[in-house]
């Protein structure tokens, strides 16, 4: 197992460089100059090219490159034009909303997917399989940013239960974050349960045709229990190896749903950067995902050769 | 006595085997018979369709022009006059998502046909020369390592807001995910008998490519640039949504849900229609690529109960 874990982790160095090369390289498109944007508009030749120096502009390519690996590796993401702080802070400012929205989510659709998804299976062919899996088609097709404003104009200005938008932090008051942080969880959640209850049907219709879940039923056992014991835990395995791709999904949705619902999280951070081209926030960003997802991914891997031996070949 | 096809009801079934057999000469084909059997496939095929006629015929459909202001009649609630109402400016919602229509599937097509002919490059190489495999795959790698939304909206970001930023951006996005299906299938044909045979019978790299490898990567191919039509159409709007789109007064369905967002209280149905016309597309797309999964590839069929 140590092994494995060793072998998954060297795999990973090259993707990172990778992975951050493509980041740098990106900025290198911005069209136009980096230094007439942080400067004045009225700014003079001489302080424009002052700029330029701080940055390192002018230093040669190579340079510029291994200069901006040093401060990857110290954590450095360089400094926001607009927020007066480092791109360092201010992601990790606002990490914990994101968070906090992230797992709340991610924890609802796991439940109801599953749920939704073995009871479509054990009512194979049924109507109400089928209307299990229509609303999961359904759900697929709807963008989650949309599902938002819609759910804001349902829960909150006609029906008044949930407010529309505001953060309270885990932190401060636990109702008050679950009251704030619904809504954006269930728009984000959606996708996800479409996804994972189709996933989770054809697998656990899979199990169902196994000669051990007949072994389970000619002993005697009811059939819940046999669902419940004996196929869940298999249906489980599979849907692990798409835990990574549900991170990556619900990480993204978050970007587009914070800025719905005004959070102040990551994903606002972003959005806002991107309207007012700040640059370092935008790479940063970037970064801060793609390296959590490697991670992320990382992680699931071996979980998944944890939960499943055969995978450690 | 001959029948017309007409003379008796025929229902969409009878309509699309008529199609199949007379227009597409598929009548003794296997495939064709398959297709006609499976709902989902023919189910996905009518909406999209509708909304690529939406799209087409958005001219005569759309009787007030999609950027005409009409201040008289601002937030005017659906009515006959506006089907889907007026926004802010008063213009007619209806004829915007209509064109909107004929844009995003503009976009989502360009997304489709470039990311394909990319994949097709870079799957190929990777997968019939080993030598190129281990370089391009790790590059595909690394941009398969961002979630896809993300890398899009970072590109488009950075080459700043228009059309055909967005297309570029959605295009670098999907080329690792159609390269990886044209490499998994390249592999696999690559050690079949008759490509040997072909190579035996002197044939060069290009012929064996052309002849008998590239046909035979078509049919994931097409099944995976189904979906990610599908996905290329919610990521365009997202793109719209958050202002890297393309440029209003253009409409697209991304950029009017967002317009819309600002009034959304007052006038709901500003965001609520270009929402259901991404829906109904996404899903008749979606349903077309689990269709065509099917039938093209029935080895990879999820078992329906």
């Amino acid at each position: 197992m140590i092994a494995f874990i060793l072998r998954r982790l060297f795999a990973v160095i090259p993707v990172l460089l990778l992975v951050t090369l493509a980041s740098f390289l990106l900025m290198r498109l911005i069209p136009g100059d980096p230094a007439m944007l942080i400067a004045d508009i009225s700014a003079s030749d001489a302080e424009i090219e002052k700029i330029r120096e701080q940055l390192g502009l002018n230093e040669p390519f190579l340079t510029q490159l291994l200069h901006w690996y040093g401060n990857l590796l110290r954590g450095d993401l360089g400094e926001s034009y607009l927020l007066g702080r480092s791109v360092t802070q201010a992601i990790w400012e606002r990490l914990p909303t994101t968070l906090s929205l992230t797992l709340l989510s991610f924890v609802l659709s796991t439940t109801i997917a599953v749920t939704l998804g073995v009871i479509a299976a054990v009512k194979a062919n049924t109507w109400l399989d089928q209307f299990v899996m229509s609303f999961a088609l359904i759900g697929v097709a709807l963008p989650n940013f949309w599902m938002g404003l819609m759910l804001i104009i349902l829960f909150s200005v006609h029906l008044g239960w949930l407010p529309s938008g505001g953060y309270v932090p885990l932190s401060e008051d636990f109702w008050g974050w679950l009251r704030t942080c619904t809504l954006p969880a269930i728009s984000l959640a959606l996708l996800q349960i479409g996804l994972l209850s189709r996933i989770t049907r054809a697998t656990m219709l899979e199990v169902l045709q196994q000669d051990y879940i007949r072994t389970a039923r000619a002993k005697g056992l009811s059939k819940s229990k046999v669902v419940g014991k004996h196929a869940l835990k298999n249906v489980l395995v599979p849907v692990i190896t798409i835990l990574g791709i549900s991170f990556s999904l619900l990480i993204s949705g978050s970007l587009v749903i914070e800025t719905v619902f005004s959070l102040p999280g990551v994903g606002k951070l972003l959005g806002s950067a991107i309207l007012r081209r700040d640059y370092p926030v935008i790479q940063g960003g970037l970064i801060f995902v793609a390296v959590s997802m490697i991670f992320i991914n990382l992680l699931v891997d071996i979980l998944y050769a944890w939960v499943d031996p055969r995978v450690r070949y | 006595m001959e029948r017309h096809p007409f003379s008796t009801p025929i229902g969409w079934r009878g309509l699309f085997r008529i199609i199949s057999e007379r227009f597409l000469k598929l009548r003794n084909s296997r495939v064709a018979r398959r297709a006609l059997r499976n709902s989902l496939l023919l189910t996905g095929i009518g909406l999209f369709t509708f909304v690529v006629l939406l799209g087409i015929f958005a001219d005569f459909l759309a009787i007030t022009p999609y950027d005409e202001v009409q201040m008289r009649h601002r937030f005017e609630p659906p009515s006959a006059a506006f089907p889907f109402g007026t926004d802010n400016f008063g213009r007619d919602i209806f004829s915007r998502v209509v064109y909107g229509a004929r844009i995003s599937l503009q976009i989502g097509l360009s997304v489709v046909v470039l990311s394909g002919i990319s994949g097709v490059i870079f799957g190929t190489l990777a997968g019939y020369f080993p030598r190129l495999d281990n370089v391009i795959m790790r590059v595909m790698d690394a941009l398969l390592a961002f979630p896809e939304i993300i890398l899009a909206i970072a590109i488009a970001a950075t080459l700043g807001p228009s059309t055909a930023n967005a297309i570029i951006a959605l295009a670098v996005v999907y080329t690792p995910r159609t390269a990886r299906v044209v490499r998994a299938s390249v592999l696999v044909i690559r050690q079949m008998d008759y490509v040997t045979a072909a190579i035996c019978a002197g044939a060069t790299d290009m012929r064996i490519l052309r002849r008998h490898v590239f046909p035979n990567t078509m049919a994931p191919l097409v099944v995976q640039l189904t979906f990610i039509f599908a996905y290329a159409v919610i990521a365009e709007a997202v793109l719209s949504f958050l202002g890297i789109g393309a440029v209003p007064p253009t409409p697209t369905w991304g950029n009017i849900i967002a317009e819309g967002r600002n009034y959304i209280r007052e006038a709901t149905w500003i965001s609520l229609f270009p929402g259901l016309a991404i829906g109904i597309t996404v899903l008749g797309l979606n349903l077309l690529g689990d269709g065509l999964r099917d039938v093209l590839d029935p080895r990879m069929k999820v078992r329906h109960g």
